[in-house]
């Protein structure tokens, strides 16, 4: 995304953000859980967003790892550090969710532990990126792509072995007056990820060209 | 192909060498499950009985714990006097290299599960015994698993600092599925009444793990352990 986008994206992401309490007030009931259902429409765009910074952190990381791009490498840990920003307000919205819902704030389901191991597996990264000395950015790549590769066990889970979770149909059957909101919230949130995206990856980008002038100097 | 598999075969039996030699580490890791098990042994009794199904977590728990003691130290010998980089230097496809320490690996881990299932069917009343076949093949194909991962990892930050806290934090997250899936399918097979199609389908997705992990394994090893 060039710097062009960045603040149109930032006026559009704010704009959405603004309207969507109103939408999502505004949204019907869901019949069994009533007033409390409605952190689906927080919950879930938030976990898609996880996946998507996870996704983008897995290319971005076999791109580095068998290309050797730098810009890869600051894709990729501008990513990693949205996944697990995402993932922990997943990991928040969920068992205030669950809660209510269940009566229990974790439910040690499938679906729920493993997305747990996806949010540990990139802290991991980060962990590894902050203490690992030099050349740890290919180690930390070659870990997130086992972190992409499980992604795929954490939304099949609910269909292959059957959970107190949602089933992953319930997406595309929300009726109208609910699908509306939801969609609105999932476009805001990603115009969100797009916008701290960017700004990280430019960051980094810095970071670099002043590692390098410091190099040259010192030299 | 048979190349890769004769370099792999000298890799082992260098390794296999060198630890009956030493024994140091089937000793200090046998030990260590050992100890493992007695603490959620004690851990996990109430009454002076043992919790039921406690036994199956227990030796997932014990191998996933020695298992990373004995892959940290199979790496770090190879330190000493820059083998590692003599490895690596070998006018060889370096995935045979990972196939032939991974091998060995495993034959370690093999020898401290029959330590820990000796243990917990002691403690336990030996009803990890009930479907020998089928836990067999679920200890192996969760070894294989757990070692392929553990070995790349070990491998990988075997010159990196803070290698000895970051091992496991690299480890569990990624091979927490296969812990889930071995503890599952041993409980399954553990019950009164064992549900062996349960069973077979967590041995299957063991199985399904290890295949996706040995080919991200054998994929990324080229490229991580560079200089």
């Amino acid at each position: 995304m060039t710097r062009r986008l960045f603040n149109p994206l930032l006026v559009v992401a704010a704009g959405m953000f603004a309207a969507a309490p109103i939408l999502v007030a505004l949204a019907p009931n869901e019949v069994t859980m009533g007033l409390v259902a409605k952190i689906v429409y927080f919950h879930v765009p938030v976990w898609f967003m996880m996946f998507l910074g996870v996704f983008i952190c897995g290319i971005a990381s076999g791109v580095y790892l068998f290309k050797d791009k730098q810009s890869a490498d600051r894709l990729a840990v501008s990513a990693a550090e949205l996944a697990v920003l995402f993932g922990l307000m997943g990991l928040t919205t969920g068992p205030l969710w669950a809660r209510v819902s269940w009566g229990l704030w974790w439910p040690w389901d499938v679906r729920t532990t493993l997305a747990l191991i996806l949010e540990l597996n990139f802290v991991a990264y980060l962990l590894l990126r902050k203490y690992g000395g030099p050349g740890s950015e290919k180690l930390a790549a070659g870990l997130a792509l086992f972190g992409m590769f499980n992604v795929p066990f954490v939304y099949v889970s609910v269909n292959v072995w059957r959970t107190l979770h949602p089933e992953t149909t319930v997406v595309p059957t929300l009726p109208g007056p609910m699908a509306g909101p939801f969609w609105w919230c999932v476009i805001a949130y990603l115009a969100l990820f797009l916008v701290m995206l960017s700004g990280r990856r430019r960051l980094e980008e810095q970071r670099a060209i002043v590692d390098r002038l410091r190099l040259a100097h010192e030299r | 192909m048979s190349e890769f598999f004769r370099i792999a075969w000298l890799v082992m039996q260098k390794d296999i060498r060198v630890e009956s030699r030493s024994r140091e580490l089937v000793y200090t890791t046998a030990f260590f499950a050992t100890s493992c098990v007695l603490v959620f042994s004690i851990a996990f009794v109430r009454g002076g009985r043992p919790i039921d199904e406690a036994e199956a977590g227990i030796v997932w728990v014990a191998l996933a714990y020695t298992g990373q003691l004995a892959l940290s130290r199979t790496f770090e010998r190879e330190l000493s006097h820059d083998a590692l980089r003599g490895l690596l230097l070998a006018p060889v496809e370096r995935s045979s290299v990972f196939v032939g320490k991974l091998l060995g690996i495993v034959m370690l881990m093999v020898v401290v599960e029959v330590v820990v299932v000796f243990f917990v069917s002691l403690f336990f009343s030996g009803t990890l015994f009930k479907h020998v076949f089928w836990f067999s093949a679920l200890m192996a194909s969760g070894t294989i698993g757990f070692a392929a991962v553990g070995a790349l990892f070990a491998a990988m930050l075997a010159r990196t600092q803070s290698r000895t806290v970051l091992l496991p934090v690299l480890l569990y997250p990624v091979t927490v599925p296969i812990l889930i899936a071995g503890v599952s399918g041993t409980v399954a097979l553990i019950q009164p009444e064992p549900n062996l199609d349960l069973a077979r389908f967590w041995l299957a997705l063991t199985i399904f793990f290890d295949v996706v992990f040995l080919t991200l394994t054998l994929w990324t090893f080229e490229p991580l352990m560079t200089e």
